[in-house]
Order: C-alpha cells, then structure tokens, then sequence
C-alpha cells in the first residue's frame, strides 16, 4: 500500500463525493419544497449523456454542462408537471422519470458509444496549494465541477435558511396550505424547486461523462442517483450534513474500484450495500427521536395540494 | 371593564357589513346581515352554531364572496377577492385550526408571506419580539412552534396578524383551545390591542367569557342580525341568551309516549380527556332506560364527541365506571362492545363510521365479516346477500353495490350506516349527530328509524346540536356545558329559552334559576 495510492483513494473521495453531493442537493431542494423526485438516476442519466454528445459536437465543455443543467431541470419539470401541477403519486411519477430518463439516454447515446471525448473538465490548479503535499493533490487539483458542488453546497444552505425565498420554499414543503394562506404561490415554488433539482442532477450526471470517465456507455450512472435519494436522508435534509455523508458514501465508491490493489479480499457487493445500510440506521434513529421530536423530514413530502374550492 | 382610549360615541367605525346575503346550495347562511364595529372596541359577534357567524367573518376576511351586501372598511367600500385583499386592507382573521408550520420557529411563523428578502434570524426575532412585547404576547421567537401549547400557538397566529399590521383581528372562537387562566390572559392582550386603537371581531358563544372582554355584542340567528351593539355591560346576559336561542319554535309530530322499561346503560361518574390532554368531562353520572330516547342537547365541543367516543370504547375514561345490562364495559374493547348490544352511529360518518373507499358490500359487512366467511376467506355471494338486505330494508338509494361508498350521497350514507348498526338488534343505540346535514326527508328517516327502536324497547342516546330535533323526539333532555350536565329538561314541557340558557350559559349564570 502506497502513499500515492492512499492520496488517490482521498482524491477519488473526494471527486465521487463532490459527484453525489451535486444530485442530492437538487433532490433535498425538490423535498424541501414538497416533493419527492425518485428520477435522479434518470436525470444523471440524460445529463450525462448530452454533455457527452455536446462535448464531442461543439467540443466546448462549458456548453456541455449548461445543456447538461438544462435537460436535467427539463426532464424534472416533467415531473413537476406531473405531481405538482395534475396531482398525480410522486413515487410513480419519480420511479416512471428513473426509467424513461435511462431509456432515453440509451437511444439519444447509441451512436456515441466508444467514442473519445470532445471536451473534458480539466482539473483546476492552485498555484503552490496544488503543490502542498497530501492537501495538493486531494483538494487542489481537481475538476472545476468539485468546487462548484461545494458552491451549491453553501448557496443552497443560505438560501433555504436566510433568504425570504428559502422560507417560503421550506414552508411549501412542510404545509401547502399555510404557504397558500400566507399569500406564496405553491405551484410555482415547488415546480421551480423541482426544476432546479433537475438542473444540479444533470449537472452531476455531466461530471460523470465530462470527468471521471470521459466517455459514454448505457448504464454509466451504475445507481449513483440511488445513493444521492438515500443521501439526503441520511443527511437529515439539511445541506451540511448531506455535505458529510456524500464524503462518507463518495468514500465507498472510491474503495469499491481500489480493493484490489490494497491487496484487500473483501467484497465490492458488500461496499455497494454500505450507503443504503448507513441510511437505514439514520432511518432508525430517526424514528427512534421522533417519539420526542418530530421527524427531520419535511413534513409535507409527498403530499399533492389542491386548493379547497373556496 | 375595558377603558377605551376615547369615548365610543365619538369613535368611527371600523367595519360596517351591510345588508349582506350568503347562500351556499341548499342553506342561506346570511340572510341580510348587519354588523358595525367601533374602531378600538372589542365587539362580539354571538350566536348558536350555524347562525351564520363563521361565513359572515369568512367574507370580512375574503375567504368567501357574498351574493350581496356592502362592506366598508374604515369608511371605505370595498370587494375582496381573497384573503389577501382582505390583508391589505387592514383585516386579519385567527381561524378555529391554526395556519402553522410545526418545524418553523415562532419567528419564521410569524413572518411567513410577509419576511424581508434577505433574513437576519437575530434582528427578525429581535422585531418579532418586540411587537410581542407591545402588546403583552408572551413568546419566545426562537423557540420551534412544535413546542408551544396550544394557547400559546394562539399567540402565534395574532402575531402574524399584527406583523401585517392589521388594524381589524378577528378571532373565531378563540377561547375553545384556552385553560382557563389562558383565557383571562387572552383578554388582557386584546385590551391591550383595542387600546393601541385596534379594533377586535371576538366570535363566541360562551356569555361569561364574552362579558368580561368585550365591550358590544351582536347577536345573530338564523342568518340575520337580531341585535346589534348591544352595550355588553348594561346587557343581562340572560337577555342576550335568549336573543340566540330566540323563542319557542313548533314541536309539532311528537312520537307517541312510551313507557321506559328497567336502566340499561350506568354511567357512573365517568371522566375522560379531550384530544388536547385537556379534560372533556368530568364526574358524568346518569343512566339511560330501555325504551327511551336520551337527548343530549349543548353547542359544539362541550363535550358531547368525547361521552359518545368513550361509551363506544374508542377513548378511555379516566374514572368511573360505565355499566351494560349491569356489566361493567368500562374497560372491554369496541367490538365486544358491539357484541353485547351496543350500537354506534359516529358524527365522522365517513371518516369514523364507514371506509370511503372499500365497497358498498365491503362497508356493510365490516362489523359482522366473521360471519361471512369460510375459513380465511369472505364469502363474496352471502355478503352481497347481506348487503342487499341492508340496503333494501333501510331504503338505500345505490346502483353499484361493489362501487366505493364514498359516490352516495349523504343521506344513503347514513342509512346504511345506521342499518348496520341496528341490523345487530342492539339494545343501546349511541347516535351522535345522525341527522346532520341531511335533507329534509333524510333527517325523517333517521328520526323515524330511531323512535322505532326506541318503541321496540332499546335505549337511545341522540347527541345533537339541533335543540328543536331534540325537544321533538326526545323523552329526556341532558344539557352538556364545559363538560358537564347543566340541566334536565323535560322536552314536553320545557321551555326552550331555560334550555338555551342552560346550554350557553356556565355554572356560575346557572345559579340564579
């Protein structure tokens, strides 16, 4: 085992990390406000893809990511019209998003299968902290898509705690109605707040095809989507903590491809169980609490609202 | 008892409702109302449920549209489309189920739909405590909302209404939340408003209360003013109860007497909780006879909920016991409840009584399933059987006996409800509310089904909040206030002002008659 693999086991961290905390801060945005969106796969999914298919046609990675964003928030918005605007069950919904955004990535990726990149995020340098030994490498130089994950990170968490639009989202989330009564408009919050989510999961989905494994195959998002849903369980909805458990989990992601060359006989299976696992004890002590404490959990998820006729 | 800052005959009114019309299908809920509110006075709005006070606040705070009728705001005529409007002219309401977000600090509640953009936690609760010290709300801003009681959630909600700068608070039966000594402190902080020049709608029916806060009454009935600015303090409060209940209706059709046989259901000082851990009644004794019907008469929330849920097994008392056919059930579970003859007929129909959507069949089999069934499974033929014969027995009016229930109307609902109930040849019926809401023909059926079982020798509990239904077909008349029996009427001979004063007034008015 050496040093340069111990530092690059803490870089692929870090990078996976920064990979799952981008989907899970859209999806907790999407809860926040109300809804449950089980399509993140789906989004990462077509998120990847057309910043594949942007890269290699216009060769501009930047663009890529926009386009990435903007497919991302398009698909969500399906669902957002879907469950906010018609009513309909969120987990159908959401679960139907997963399916078709795979699908759809599958026809809109079948000619660039194989293909080399057009574009790639190159990692950022620092001048001399690139250089600092251990801290250098792991968090100096790497993909501009890291630092913007933890840009969100602290944007998302000051505007949900400081910001009149964050109450405003967080009160949809927790009750409709009384969001309705105090004069915010429900509908608008929670498809914006959707949309958003859909933005940062295809953001995410981007980093994948335009950094990490800079090419394009069915099936590349391997459940990532998954962990980033359970992740924002496990971080109590609330921005910082998701922020640690995307380390955490980003940590098993990273182990799970580096077993062999610590000369570890372990099993990867057992690795790809551990952030579920980590979330069903999270689940349990939260429903352990909740006998003193209400639950973290926004206490409107899932709930369609309809405004009574009046 | 309150010192308005200036003398009310000098003061301009704060809301002038004019000739105001409401109807919603089948009930006119205001039918030409009048009501003048003097800015920087407390004003009662009084009347029996379903006198059209709620609806008529409903449209001063822009919830509903009235057919007709003028509304002025501080001299102003003005139409409000909704709640908003309503806001932004000055008028706020305090609804019976608060509008509050649990997780939210008292501070975020507050300013909820009207924060600065950008939010600094210490100087906002730093501002929301401030404008709750004015005006003596004791709160702490950064406290979570899940912790408050119940009186203190209260607070909450006249805060957000001050953080709006309302200058009209209306308050929907504020007190029926409060302990008592809440209620004492609830009317210092609306003295304390009225003198900030603020002018307050207080909707009750509690005299007692009202005569200690406010400073004018009107009153309503049926849909119209029957009085209105009625100084509180010159006022007897006799006199303003009878102006609620007003005067003798018809008591025509009375069943023909029956003699009542041997005591079947005991209570014996029997207590229990309301849903807010605070205490629904209290030492509750009395019995009811085979062949009778009992009718226990009183306004909404005194009560009446709790004694039916805790006679039928769904809530536990906290003392006493309560006797069947001289078996003590106090502790025995509903269903042997049901098995020894008690049949229970809920005020939540759909919600308690019945599964909105399992099936006609379904709903009538869920008391007796076991006998429709060999070994684990439901015999689908024998319980349609039964379902027909429920159905055609009781005059059910449905097409699709495998279609939800939720598609029949209110009266077949109750119908059927109320021929499962009595298809186990109970002998005590507990029926609370069964007529609410239905139609005309529909309240004759149920009356009608009930006397029969009375005839037929079983023991009637009917629990209503419509006196003149009560003074028709009961035998007896118990009169529940706070919890407790204020009085026992005979409804041949009673009048129905003593009822009414029995029922709004509280023990200490009751001691003069």
């Amino acid at each position: 085992m050496t040093e340069a693999s111990i530092i690059g086991l803490f870089v692929a961290t870090v990078s996976f990390g920064a990979l799952l905390y981008l989907a899970a801060l859209g999806e907790l945005l999407a809860e926040k406000a109300g809804v449950l969106n089980l399509g993140v796969e789906g989004m990462m999914a077509i998120g990847a893809v057309t910043a594949f298919i942007i890269g290699v046609e216009l060769k501009n990675p930047w663009a890529a990511l926009l386009v990435a964003m903007l497919s991302g928030a398009l698909l969500a918005s399906v669902h957002g019209v879907f469950t906010v605007g018609l009513g309909a069950e969120q987990v159908v919904s959401g679960l139907s998003l997963t399916i078709l955004g795979l699908g759809l990535a599958a026809y809109l990726g079948k000619d660039y299968v194989g293909l080399p990149p057009g574009a790639e995020l190159v990692p950022v340098e620092w001048g001399g902290l690139s250089d600092l030994p251990w801290i250098g490498p792991i968090f100096f130089n790497q993909a501009p898509i890291v630092y913007l994950a933890l840009l969100m990170g602290i944007a998302v968490s000051l505007v949900l705690s400081s910001t009149r639009l964050g109450l405003a989202l967080r009160a949809a989330g927790e009750s409709a109605s009384s969001t309705d009564s105090a004069g915010h408009s429900v509908l608008g919050l929670r498809l914006s707040a959707v949309a958003a989510g859909g933005a940062l999961a295809g953001a995410s989905g981007a980093y994948l095809t335009l950094s990490i494994t800079p090419q394009w195959a069915e099936g590349l998002t391997a459940g990532r989507g998954w962990i980033a849903v359970a992740l924002v369980i496990f971080g109590a909805w609330r921005p910082g903590r998701v922020g640690i458990g995307a380390l955490i989990f980003g940590g098993t992601l990273a182990l799970k491809t580096r077993l062999q060359p610590f000369g570890v006989e372990f099993s990867p299976i057992i690795l790809s169980m551990l952030p579920y696992v980590l979330t069903l004890a999270i689940l349990l002590i939260i429903s352990v609490r909740a006998r003193k404490r209400p639950s973290p959990a926004p206490f409107g998820l899932g709930l369609a609202y309809r405004r009574e006729e009046r | 008892m309150n010192q308005a800052p200036f003398s009310i005959n000098d003061s301009a009114l704060a809301v002038e409702l004019s000739d105001v019309w409401k109807s919603f299908p089948g009930v006119t809920a205001n039918a030409g109302v009048n009501l003048s509110v003097r800015t920087g006075s407390i004003h009662a709005l009084l009347g029996e449920n379903g006198a059209g006070k709620s609806t008529l606040m409903n449209i001063l705070a822009g919830v509903y549209r009235p057919d007709s009728g003028e509304l002025r705001i501080h001299g102003q005529s003005q139409q409000f489309r909704n709640p908003a409007d309503a806001l932004s002219a000055g008028i706020g309401m305090v609804h019976q189920e608060f509008r509050l977000i649990p997780s939210f600090s008292v501070a975020e509640n507050v300013i909820l739909g009207s924060a600065p953009r950008v939010l600094r936690t210490k100087q906002v609760e730093l501002k929301v405590s401030e404008l709750a010290e004015r005006f003596g709300l004791k709160v702490d801003p950064s406290q979570p909302l899940w912790q408050l009681s119940m009186g203190e959630r209260q607070k909450v909600e006249i805060l957000k209404i001050l953080w709006r700068n309302a200058q009209v608070l209306i308050l929907d039966e504020p007190t029926t939340v409060l302990t008592p000594s809440e209620v004492d402190e609830l009317g210092e902080i609306l003295t304390k408003m009225a003198d900030d020049g603020r002018s307050i709608i207080f909707i009750s029916h509690k005299l007692h209360e009202v005569s200690g806060i406010c400073d004018e009454a009107t009153v309503l009935r049926q849909g119209k003013t029957v009085a209105s600015a009625l100084p509180i303090e010159s006022t007897d409060q006799r006199e303003l109860a009878q102006l609620m209940v007003g005067t003798s209706a018809s008591t025509a059709d009375r069943p023909e007497p029956n003699t009542p046989g041997a005591p079947v259901l005991k209570l014996n000082g029997l207590s229990t909780l309301g849903d807010r851990g605070l205490e629904a009644f209290s030492n509750l004794s009395f019995q009811v006879n085979a062949g009778e019907i009992i009718g226990i008469a009183g306004v909404a929330g005194n009560g009446q909920r709790e004694l039916a849920d805790v006679i039928a097994g769904l809530r536990p008392s906290t003392s006493g016991s309560l006797l069947m056919n001289d078996a003590d059930i106090t502790d025995a579970s509903p269903q042997f409840r049901f098995r020894s003859g008690l049949a229970y007929i809920p005020e939540d129909r759909l919600g308690v009584g019945l599964a909105p959507r399992l099936s006609i069949t379904d709903n009538a089999i869920l008391r007796v399933y076991r006998q429709q069934r060999r070994g684990p499974f439901i015999l689908a033929e024998k319980a349609l059987a039964y379902c027909k014969d429920i159905v055609q027995r009781f005059g059910v009016r449905s097409a699709d006996f495998n279609g939800p229930i939720a598609a029949l109307s209110g009266g077949n609902l109750q119908r059927l409800l109320v021929g499962r109930e009595l298809d186990g040849q109970p002998s005590v019926i507990v029926a609370s509310q069964p007529t609410r809401g239905l139609d005309v023909q529909g309240v004759k059926a149920i009356q009608e089904l009930l006397i029969e079982q009375r005839n037929s020798g079983v023991a009637v509990i009917m629990i209503s909040e419509d006196l003149d239904e009560l003074l028709t077909i009961a035998d007896r008349l118990l009169v529940m206030e706070s919890g407790i029996i204020r009085g026992e009427f005979d409804p041949r001979t009673a009048s129905r002002d003593a009822v009414g004063i029995a029922m709004l007034s509280d023990g200490q008015a009751m001691t003069e008659i």
